[in-house]
């Protein structure tokens, strides 16, 4: 009798979820073709400008940035070997496509989540508030983030970039707030005693102080939003992420290790270099 | 703008609760009807930090609060510009009731009075020395050119220039501690707290920021307000020193009124192992009649004098009474019998006297003394002799038991320290 929960007593959230979705779509249609529009418009300069320089110069700029970051020779040249294996595996294009929606993911993050985190460190209220969203958000799996992107948005890069943001804001929220709180008291108290406002304390004080937690958020964004774009893939973004998926559909692992494997490479890259700055300002500062 | 007695700041019944809010006004009653500090913790759980605390501090005053750890000294002279708002009572900075003032209102009190040097420095580490010491006025809104001008002459005045582009921490403690002053001097306060400004220094370099910041505050002028811990501080320092426990303000004195009659035991036993030669100077312990003659009077007279006062030297000063020399009874007496039978400052065993203001510590007139047989001449304004201290003047000083008057005792303001080189320059070879 009981083997069958009762249909009685059943909850149908998923036409309400549905219901609620046709209603967002119909009423605000046009703010969401708007968000389209920019986005799509940012990423395509995005991706015209990558693909449009020389790989030289990419190396080069790679090579040169690897070496203000980490002032050491090993770093560099690794580094650009890196990109180099992902020219010779044949991957530069689908990287560089890659590497536009990155940007544009990680841009739209901190553009939405330094606000938030900000938000959430000056107020207790907003923070309890914030706190069990990001929780729940960074339990979600990643792919549940498709459907609504997938919904307002239709199949291509843009929602593969608004799912992208979606995943990966929560670390920068949460390391904006965690930065901005620790900041030495006796600094803010010192600001305070010369008369500066909160936006100027804000200003001067507190945001160049968490400016290395920040960075780490940032970071962190940027490493989430790389692994988002293969599952992102599914609904229509390019890049490398599409190849592993082509990949997997074609039973050809050797396909799928070499964008993987290009995957990582770009994850390295990008993580060194931007580690390296965030450590160079975290020393002079302490 | 000032009251008519020069008073610039004032508290009145200044109290800070810290823990349940909403027994406020229970435990103020409780702390009028004078219930402890203890009792009210364990009955009602909320912790008073500073209780009834009542002061005044004139314009160029250097008032010292003085307590142990816990003591609510720090507490204290946070509320003072609401860094930690007051529970109860009044604070009137130049004329104006403080607690009353909305945030914009403080924020133009911060902006345009007062100025604070913290124990931790709090620097801002990303800044550099300059861009620190100009943040003050930054705050303020000044132009570039002003900001430029007064944070250049700010750093200059505290010994860091050549270090206006370097970051804190490539600084050692005691010269973060005066770009901390820097920041504070460059504001121009009204007024300028200090919150153990020199105690997160190692002791060498301490003794040296306070005898340099004794001097800077005679030299600008500023009515200072200090937190301590460090007795011989207060003592060096203070013009008057506010002695505080468990919250609580238990003896407001001057230095020598603190070590000669403390208010309880607490203070006596706090003040018992305080040197009085940190706060007794060249006036408090000097011969206020010495023998002056002329130069020329007859050395029969001077004898005379001598004999008649019992005291064996003598001072001879010229017309306007400028002291010229100094000798002892066997040289008058050699030139009582000799030709002229007068004293002049060319009489054999006359010599150049050593001498000192009159503000002088202990601790510097010690060699002064010691490095001449002849009494030291203590200067008044116009170089005439005020009066001269003797090697067992010294040693009585330091015997405790002294019989000083004590409207003479100069309060142990910085001035010694002003005047070292200039004294030093002045000891004859004997």
């Amino acid at each position: 009798m009981f083997n069958e929960f009762p249909e009685t007593i059943e909850i149908d959230l998923r036409t309400r979820v549905n219901d609620a979705i046709d209603w967002l779509l119909s009423t605000f249609g046009g703010v969401f073709d708007f968000i389209a529009a920019v986005i799509r418009t940012v990423l395509l300069n995005l991706e015209d400008v990558l693909t449009w320089l020389p790989w030289p110069v990419v190396l080069l700029f790679i090579a040169v940035m690897a070496w203000f970051a980490t002032r050491n020779v090993m770093n560099t040249v690794v580094l650009t070997a890196l990109m180099v294996m992902i020219g010779m595996f044949g991957y530069y294009e689908l990287a560089m496509i890659t590497l536009a929606i990155i940007i544009a993911a990680v841009f739209i993050s901190f553009i939405i989540g330094l606000p938030i985190g900000i938000l959430a460190a000056q107020s207790d209220k907003a923070d309890s508030v914030i706190r069990p969203l990001l929780d729940g958000a960074q339990t979600m799996p990643a792919f549940v983030y498709l459907i609504p992107a997938l919904m307002f948005f239709g199949l291509g890069r843009v929602p593969a970039v608004i799912a992208t943001v979606t995943y990966a804001v929560p670390p920068l929220i949460r390391l904006t707030n965690l930065g901005i709180r620790t900041v030495t008291q006796s600094a803010i108290e010192a600001a305070t005693a010369y008369g500066a406002t909160p936006r100027q304390i804000l200003r001067d004080v507190q945001l160049p102080l968490a400016l290395p937690t920040i960075m780490a958020g940032v970071n962190q964004t940027t490493m989430m939003a790389l692994a988002m774009v293969v599952i992102a893939s599914m609904i229509g973004a390019e890049g490398l992420g599409q190849e592993v998926l082509l990949a997997i559909n074609r039973i050809d692992p050797g396909r799928g290790f070499e964008a993987g494997l290009c995957i990582v490479a770009l994850a390295v890259i990008i993580d060194r270099i931007t580690q390296g700055f965030a450590d160079q300002y975290k020393e002079s500062i302490s | 703008m000032a009251d008519e007695n020069g008073i610039l700041l004032e508290c009145r019944k200044v109290s800070k609760l810290f823990g349940d809010e909403g027994k406020t006004q229970q435990v103020l009653q409780m702390i009028r009807d004078g219930v402890g500090k203890d009792e009210i913790q364990s009955q009602l759980g909320a912790v008073v930090g500073v209780r009834e605390a009542s002061f005044d501090v004139k314009r160029g005053e250097f008032f010292v609060i003085m307590g142990l750890s816990g003591s609510g000294k720090s507490t204290l002279i946070r509320t003072l510009i609401r860094l930690i708002d007051p529970t109860d009572g009044e604070i009137i900075v130049d004329g104006e009731d403080i607690t009353k003032l909305s945030e914009e209102g403080m924020r133009n009190v911060r902006r345009n009075k007062t100025a604070m040097v913290f124990q931790h420095y709090g620097l801002l580490p990303h800044k550099t020395v300059f861009e620190n010491a100009e943040y003050g006025l930054r705050t303020r809104g000044i132009s570039q050119t002003e900001r430029r001008e007064k944070a250049q002459s700010a750093i200059e005045r505290v010994g860091l220039k050549g270090w206006e582009n370097y970051r804190p921490s490539a600084l050692s403690g005691g010269m973060q501690q005066r770009v901390g002053l820097a920041r504070a001097l460059a504001h121009d306060p009204v007024i300028l707290l200090m919150d153990e400004p020199f105690s997160g220094l190692d002791p060498l370099i301490r003794r040296q920021m306070q005898q340099e910041f004794g001097r800077l505050q005679e030299q600008e002028d500023l009515t200072t307000i200090l937190v301590t811990h460090d007795l011989d501080e207060a003592l060096m320092l203070g013009d008057r020193i506010a002695i505080m426990r468990d919250g609580e303000i238990i003896q407001i004195a001057t230095p020598d009124e603190l070590v000669t009659n403390p208010a309880d035991d607490y203070v006596a036993s706090f003040v018992e192992g305080a040197s009085p030669a940190r706060f007794l100077v060249a006036r408090s312990i000097m011969s206020e009649d010495p023998i002056t003659v002329r130069d020329g009077d007859s050395a029969e007279s001077a004898m005379n004098l001598m004999r008649e006062r019992k005291i064996w030297s003598v001072f001879i000063v010229d017309g306007s009474g400028k002291v010229q020399g100094v000798t002892s009874w066997d040289a008058v007496q050699r030139a009582a019998q000799s030709g002229s039978g007068t004293l002049t400052t060319s009489t054999s065993g006359v010599r150049k006297p050593t001498t000192c203001d009159p503000g002088m510590s202990i601790d510097e007139l010690f060699p002064l003394v010691l490095n001449t047989r002849h009494p030291v001449a203590v200067l008044g304004e116009r170089d005439e002799v005020e009066g001269m201290i003797t090697k067992n003047m010294l040693l009585e000083a330091l015997a405790h038991d002294i019989d000083y008057d004590e409207d003479e005792v100069e309060a142990p303001s910085a001035n010694g320290a002003g005047t070292t080189e200039q004294a030093n320059t002045e000891v004859p070879s004997v």
